[in-house]
């Protein structure tokens, strides 16, 4: 097996989904006396352990096909 | 009507569905496991039903979108045979690309469980002919990622093309345009997350879901 490296994606909501955990995170920070929190938004981040090398383009396929639902979510790819 | 319903690990109403299709047709469907790669000769009708498929994992529907049979489904839909799927099988359908939009969180973020209202939309189609335009009817819903979204220009080609089928007649879950249930462009394949399967018979409290079943297999009977 080559050497594996590891690469984040990031899944978030597009602006203008409505995201219902976001808003109860907000109103719980606010609740526990954090009144500077405006918003909340939630989304995933997925490590994957690829193969030293791996293209960006096959990660972004992966987002694109699997991890993501571009219909409602954007995605952010960091590699080493 | 020769009919299949697909079984996902995580499916929990591929019986209800496999049994209101025997009480209203008369014939037993085929269970067809998600591992399979094509599905029996000469089918009408395809049930994708309702679950936790795949426990949910990564986003309702997501995964089973992505299993073996789903291709054999996306196939057999292009073909014109009707696909209809029920709660999961709704997210499952717009995951596998068969429906626009998606299924996201309720908008109060709770389970929702109970009978609602719903206001009949389209009776062209081979699922809702038997039902009348505005018709009110009760169907109950038992989901947490119900809640509609699609861009603009989407919701209003689906109004304009006649392909919202159901709108809930009550506040659910923050749908948008309170959409319930959608038919693709040629009308074959409908998604709706009420559970029309659970009201088949008076014993189960009312009979408004039979008619869809009843509508489909005279079409393809």
């Amino acid at each position: 097996m080559p050497p594996a490296m590891i690469v984040k994606v990031t899944v978030t909501l597009k602006n203008g989904v409505l995201d219902p955990q976001g808003r109860a995170i907000e109103s719980a920070l606010k609740g526990l006396g954090f009144d500077g929190v405006a918003g909340a938004r939630v989304g995933k981040l997925i490590e994957l352990e690829v193969a030293e090398g791996t293209a960006r383009e096959t990660i972004e396929a992966m987002a694109k096909q699997l991890l993501a639902n571009t219909v409602i979510e954007n995605f952010r790819i960091e590699m080493p | 009507m020769k009919a299949a319903v697909i079984v996902f690990p995580g499916s929990n109403c591929d019986r209800d569905l496999a049994d209101a299709i025997t009480k209203v047709t008369g014939r037993t469907p085929a269970m067809i496991w998600h591992r399979e790669t094509s599905l029996p000769e000469g089918l009408d009708f395809i049930g994708v039903p309702g679950g936790f498929s795949y426990g949910d994992y990564l986003r309702s529907g997501a995964m089973a979108a992505r299993s073996p049979v789903m291709q054999a489904v996306i196939e057999a839909a292009g073909q014109g045979r009707a696909v209809l799927g029920i709660c999961n099988g709704f997210q499952v359908l717009t995951e596998a690309g068969l429906l626009p939009g998606a299924l996201m969180r309720n908008a109060g973020l709770n389970f929702v469980c109970r009978n609602v209202q719903l206001s009949v939309a389209n009776t062209q189609s081979v699922f809702t002919s038997h039902y009348a335009a505005g018709e009110q009817i009760i169907i109950p819903v038992a989901h947490h990622d119900g809640n509609y979204v699609a861009d603009a220009a989407t919701l209003d080609r689906l109004e304009g093309e006649g392909r919202v089928a159901f709108r809930y007649a009550e506040a659910v879950n923050g749908s948008a345009r309170d959409i319930a249930g959608i038919l693709n462009a040629e009308g074959n394949v409908l998604g709706m997350m009420p559970h029309p399967e659970r009201l088949i018979e008076a014993e189960q409290g009312g009979t408004d879901g039979r008619r869809l079943f009843e509508a489909a297999m005279m079409a393809l009977a």
